[in-house]
């Protein structure tokens, strides 16, 4: 790789044969990926894939059991403290200072990055306006509720103006409504340059927010590319979603699978994988098959998922 | 100023009720009854049990207050509320999270400390200038018990273990540490162990100050034995907290 190639294209993470053990435990087993500058990358993955293994070591909390990882060019064994100081960390449990304010817990946050006093409160200040609790600026933590504690702890991260932000599952437990608030400001970030780096086991979320993803199961990368090139790739165009009463899905599926390219039997519902699912679902009406419900969709990165790993994402 | 606003909020009773109810209970009653003997009171050198407790409490309450918030505030720090992964995450060192635990640490003791120091300012018996270096030794004997406990403490994944040090630990040096006799009264075995105990060098700063009867040798070898402890426990801190914290 030729010096001016590789400061041009200088990834902001890389990751090669990464791997972490707890005990004789592998969570992490082996994965590569590069994350480029300005891009928001996403670990897809169920419970215990790895990925918060994964993000705790870039977040240079957790040191590295074998492979080599590498953050703006450093490594985070001899520079975790340099690394530290130009990264967000939004971790999946919120630990926020119960015993301080809103506002408190950023500008005491920001006295742990060296920042002079008067600078923390200007910016927070700005965040909390940035994060709308601009209100809730003097009340305690606890009485917030699990979204606008989320925020905050986004708010948090962004104090030192970090350049690469991690998120670790940001809205698992919030409401559909709090969810979205939150996506509006991650991409707000990404707007303003900021290279976002997220985990979630929500294919929707992994849609709306990354540019580009892996999917991991077991400590393994499966699958890697942007949420559109993932379903072309391991999905149909469409999916017709069936249903037939309790306890006849197997039975009737005899009936349907050489329907479409490809068809799942779930334990409430059958899907069958076709590029065009209204001529499909137009078949199955033909053979006097009448599914209590029929629904055609698009592919999604649940479908991917299931194709891969032969799983649903969540259980 | 921000972390001194939390120090306003939790509350001293521990601190400042306990060692009163000791005076009074322990100081008057006891002391009555020990006082009224001749004997007794030449086993304590002839001072009146009362200015033999009380600046004892100094250390006790050192040792109660520094042991406990070392239990479990520290592991919240770990488990429940994970402040202190979220300082890990920051340009923060294991090191300077330590530094900053041990103010917290002095700080609260420091409180509690003062409080009794107050009291045995009111108390004739032991009004005294010696009452500074006490209140000192007193602050530097918390500490000891702080930094070790503290240091424990981040090896723990569960509160039940903080009974084990207030049973084998708190509790008995209370009560043989020499706060309430002297420990040339306790049989021949639990000498050598009141001895290597950083109550018990506590005790004998705080009540050698406060009555002036301790020599210059005996200050710096107390002192060295607390400064030793505090050294060890902060290098365990050390040790202990960063294995907890990056793993
Ligand atoms: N500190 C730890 N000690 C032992 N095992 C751990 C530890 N952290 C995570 N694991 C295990 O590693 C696996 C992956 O966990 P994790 O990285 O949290 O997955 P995810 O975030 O994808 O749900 C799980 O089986 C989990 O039990
Ligand atoms: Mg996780």
């Amino acid at each position: 790789m030729g010096q001016q190639y590789r400061v041009a294209v200088l990834p902001i993470v890389s990751a090669r044969g990464l791997t972490k053990k707890f005990d004789d435990f592998e969570a992490v087993r082996g994965i590569d990926f590069e994350i480029a500058r300005g891009e928001a990358f996403g670990f897809l993955g169920p419970n215990g894939a790895g990925k918060s293994s994964t993000m705790r070591m870039i977040g240079c909390v957790s040191p590295v059991t074998s492979g080599t990882l590498r953050l703006f060019d450093l490594d985070p064994a001899t520079s975790g403290k340099e690394i530290r100081a130009r990264m967000g960390v939004v971790p999946q449990q919120d630990n926020l200072d119960s015993e301080l304010t809103v506002f408190d817990n950023l500008v005491v946050y920001g006295r742990y990055f060296d920042i002079p006093r008067a600078e923390c409160k200007s910016r927070a200040r700005e965040l909390l306006d940035f994060v709308q609790l601009s209100d809730r600026a003097d009340s305690r933590v606890e009485p917030l509720s699990g979204g606008m504690k989320r925020r905050l702890t986004i708010a948090r991260s962004l104090i030192n103006q970090p350049e690469l932000l991690l998120l670790d599952e940001p809205t698992t437990g919030l409401d559909p409504q709090a969810r979205h608030i939150l996506w509006d400001r991650l991409y707000r970030l990404k707007q303003q340059g900021v290279t976002l780096v997220l985990t979630t086991h929500y294919m929707d979320e992994a849609e709306q927010l990354c540019d580009r993803l892996v999917v991991m199961d077991g400590g393994r990368i499966v699958a890697e590319g942007s949420p559109r090139e993932l379903i072309a790739q391991h999905s149909t165009r469409e999916v017709l979603e069936l249903r037939f009463p309790a306890g006849t899905n197997a039975e009737r599926a005899r009936s349907v699978t050489d329907l479409g390219e490809r068809h799942e039997i779930l334990p409430d519902r059958i899907l069958v994988y076709a590029d065009d699912g209204e001529s499909v679902l137009h078949e199955v009406h033909a053979r006097g098959l009448s599914p209590e419900s029929a629904l055609v969709r698009r592919s999604t990165l649940e479908d991917v998922f299931l194709r891969l790993t032969g799983r649903s994402l969540v259980d | 100023m921000t972390l001194l606003k939390r120090i306003w909020k939790t509350n001293l009773t521990l601190g400042f009720v306990q060692p009163i109810l000791f005076l009074l209970g322990m100081g008057l009653g006891v002391g009555s009854l020990v006082d009224a003997r001749t004997a007794s009171s030449d086993a304590l050198g002839g001072m009146g049990y009362l200015a033999f407790l009380a600046p004892a409490l100094l250390a006790t309450t050192a040792m109660l207050v520094g042991a406990f918030e070392s239990t479990y505030p520290v592991l919240a720090g770990f488990k429940w509320e994970g402040t202190f992964d979220s300082m890990a995450a920051t340009s923060l060192t294991t090191r300077q999270i330590v530094a900053g635990q041990l103010l917290w640490w002095a700080t609260r003791v420091s409180l509690a400390v003062v409080g009794v120091t107050v009291v045995l300012v009111v108390v004739p018996d032991t009004r005294s200038w010696g009452l500074v270096p006490a209140t000192l030794s007193a602050v530097l004997c918390g500490l000891s018990f702080s930094t070790t406990v503290g240091a424990y403490a981040a090896t723990r994944e569960y509160d039940q273990s903080f009974n084990y040090v207030q049973r084998f630990v708190v509790t008995p040096l209370f009560l043989f540490g020499g706060a309430f006799y002297p420990i040339e009264a306790l049989p021949g075995i639990l000498k050598p162990i009141a001895w290597v105990t950083p109550l018990w060098h506590g005790v004998e700063l705080t009540r050698g100050f406060v009555l002036e009867t301790i020599g210059f040798f005996a200050v710096l070898g107390h002192l060295a034995v607390l400064f030793a402890y505090i050294t060890l426990g902060l290098y365990l801190c050390d040790r202990y907290f960063t294995r907890r914290l990056y793993r």
